[in-house]
């Protein structure tokens, strides 16, 4: 252990001890509080000691860290059995020095109480069976067994209350389990005792179907998860199931992958689903949300990635053949071993069977792309609480994995759409909305993108169409009668086309109309030119005839001076006389 | 079946066992040298030479000094005193303050 890493992570914290148990250590933030006890209760049958067993298991097989169980309840034997289906060999354990197994019997018939005692009975037999394989974790299973053994109630709690310190000296990590009580965490009031950490296992049947739940109900200083988790008993022990574990560092992607549908891709920014997000198709009923998800599973495949598909309605040849006639062949990929189908009633288990399903088969295709269709079924397995706590952490599962999850959600039509049934909206990334739009005695499918985090995406809602070449998404006609879709939409698509080249020809109309008179006028400013030019012409040879005349004049004039015998000619003439210029 | 088969030789055996089983063999595991210990063994030790003169075999046992002998003779509390003999394995628990319920548990009533 790093302290000085540890310190700067969290700055207060009890130094912790990690219990082994898958999810439970993401809860607490690191285990259960080192050399100290805690206090695990719960009513009968809800995991108690199978939680105290495999703590003390993981430390002395993961963490070399030694255990002595302590069973109040159960023989050894019983206990080895018990737990050999969950892969604990306690024989090897025991015989390699690693775990003590102590039966204490505390049989009331067999105990007469006559005056004062203390319980240092116990203690030497706890602190010897610490010693002999040095201990570090330490099971009391369930000490509450000693109060129907002995009568002195007030002698008994003294002696537990010293016990607990005791153990605090000693150092080891314990695990004390209780029998939850009335209105109380444990029968006797364990947890007075006991205040460091309190876990509170729950075993409840809702709707004939029982799921496993655990809470920190405190974990004195420090911060931890203080919800309900549901956990699972299976063959591998123990997992508790953290809703988000309690950061949010999943590694994103910047890798995008195709949705299998171009114009959606192009949609969403030109390029599809984010790597390792979580898209929600959601929508009424035959609105198209398996084939959008059939198309996502056809893409992966043709990329060469492993798709697993989930189908709670549908048997994959039924959906093999239902895609088979949008043209979409997905047998191919079944049979390369690029595509498995999961196909089980949601109804067969409960929700916590369902979510280790998952997990298992995760793991084990180790798949890029997984389908859940539809998750609204899974409400049926559990109450719609649970089904959500469900989605939400098998996203989150999906998400550290940087696997690309699809979920589709039927929404049924009394509902507001953009509400899913199962209400993991604000988990998905990328949200598509199918919906069908009646018009025009027709019933069509649109659809749109809600939200897309993270992505350039189109605001527009596109007619959405189930052809034989698969999923094609087309322009809504948006005008002034309104939004229309199929028929209608083709037949006002028509309207506009005859509309457009009526316009176009009146256009074409006009403007030759224009050059036309455009030439009229010319050919009217060439006509006015022409007699201007005509005009200029006239006055030009008016103006010379005159100039003709007057000199005609005044050479006459002259004639007949000199006819005269006018002495004056010889002086100058006054200005202005024409003759004077010749 | 078979621990019913068990039951009914050891019923059967029981009356015919020599008298030599009216011994009482007692333990008495005490935690080292408290003062409840030093109580419990004085106190034994004188119900036993009052009820059973000579018949019993009374051995304190220091639990702090053998402490396996805790685990496998199932000792939680201390004092304990054990009957092993006669048969039905009786613990008493306590010390002793109160001498009719130590004689209950010994099953010496019956004696007297």
């Amino acid at each position: 252990m790093k302290k000085a890493n540890s310190r700067s992570v969290m700055p207060r914290s009890l130094p912790k001890v990690p219990s082994g148990i898958q999810g439970l250590d993401e809860i607490t933030g690191g285990g259960l509080p080192r050399g100290r006890p805690t206090l695990v209760c719960g009513s009968a049958g809800s995991g108690k000691t199978l939680m105290a067993m495999e703590f003390l298991v993981r430390g002395a097989v993961l963490h070399d860290e030694p255990g002595v169980f302590m069973a109040f309840e159960e023989t050894a034997e019983e206990l080895t059995q018990n737990v050999r289906s969950l892969g604990f060999d306690l024989d090897d354990l025991t015989s390699r020095k690693k775990l003590v197994v102590d039966f204490v019997r505390v049989e009331r018939h067999e105990i007469e109480e006559s005056g004062d005692y203390d319980l240092e009975g116990l203690f030497v037999r706890l602190g010897h069976a610490i010693d002999r394989v040095g201990a570090k974790r330490v099971v009391l299973d369930t000490i509450e067994t000693l109060f129907s053994g002995l009568s002195n109630a007030a002698i008994l709690r003294a002696e537990l209350r010293r016990l607990f310190r005791w153990l605090k000296d000693e150092g080891v990590t314990a695990i004390i389990t209780g029998e939850r009580g009335e209105g109380a965490l444990t029968r006797h009031g364990l947890e007075e005792y006991v205040s460091d950490c309190v876990i509170l296992l729950d075993h409840r049947v809702t709707n004939q179907v029982s799921t496993r739940r655990l809470r920190i109900v405190k974990y004195r200083g420090t911060s931890h998860g203080t919800n309900e988790y549901p956990f699972l008993i299976d063959e591998d022990g123990i997992s508790v199931l953290p809703i988000t574990s309690l950061g949010l560092q999943h590694e994103v992607s910047d890798e995008r992958i195709s949705t299998g549908i171009p114009r959606l891709d192009a949609m969403l920014g030109g390029a599809g689903y984010f790597r390792g997000s979580s898209v929600l198709v959601a929508g009424t009923a035959g609105t198209g949300k398996t084939s959008v998800a059939a198309h996502f599973a056809d893409a992966a495949c043709r990329r060469g990635e492993r798709c697993l598909y989930f189908t709670f309605e549908e048997s994959p040849d039924q959906v093999i053949r239902n895609m088979r006639s949008i043209g979409l062949n997905l047998e191919p990929w079944v049979k390369k071993g690029l595509l498995r189908f999961h196909a089980v009633r949601s109804t067969l288990h409960g929700l916590e069977m369902h979510l280790a399903i998952f997990h298992k088969l995760v793991q084990e295709f180790q798949p890029q792309v997984v389908i859940l269709d539809p998750i609204s079924s899974l409400i049926r397995a559990g109450t719609s609480e649970d089904a959500n706590a469900m989605v939400t952490r098998l996203i989150d599962f999906l998400k550290a994995r940087r696997i690309t999850a699809l979920l589709s959600n039927l929404t049924s039509g009394d509902k507001a759409l953009e509400k899913s049934e199962v209400d993991i909206s604000s988990l998905v990334d990328t949200w598509l909305l199918l919906r069908d739009i009646e018009l025009g005695g027709e019933r069509n499918r649109a659809m749109y993108i809600l939200k897309s985090r993270g992505m350039a995406h189109s605001n527009q809602v596109r007619e959405f169409l189930l052809t034989d070449r698969g999923i094609e998404l087309a322009d809504m006609y948006l005008g002034p009668e309104g939004v229309l879709t199929g028929s209608m939409r083709q037949a006002q698509e028509a309207r506009e086309k005859a509309a457009a080249l009526v316009r176009k020809q009146e256009a074409e109309g006009r403007l030759r109309e224009r050059a036309r008179k455009q030439e009229a006028l010319e050919a009217r400013i060439t006509a006015i030119r022409k007699e201007f030019a005509a005009e200029e012409e006239e006055a030009n040879r008016l103006a010379a005839q005159e100039q003709a005349k007057e000199q005609v004049l005044s050479v006459d004039r002259d004639a007949m001076a000199r006819s005269r015998q006018s002495d004056v000619h010889e002086a100058p003439r006054p200005r202005g006389n024409l003759s004077g210029r010749t | 079946m078979k621990r019913q088969r068990d039951t009914t030789k050891k019923f059967e055996e029981t009356p015919a066992q020599p008298p030599e089983s009216d011994r009482y063999v007692l333990r008495l595991y005490v935690t080292g040298m408290a003062q409840r210990s030093t109580e419990a063994v004085a106190g034994s030790k004188s119900i036993c030479e009052e009820y059973l003169d000579g018949r019993y075999d009374l051995q304190a046992i220091d639990i702090y000094q053998h402490p396996h002998l805790a685990k496998d003779e199932r000792i939680i509390a201390a004092p304990t005193l054990v009957k092993k003999l006669p048969v039905s394995l009786r613990h008493v628990i306590g010390n002793r303050s109160g001498k009719d319920r130590v004689s209950l548990g010994l099953d010496l009533r019956l004696k007297t």
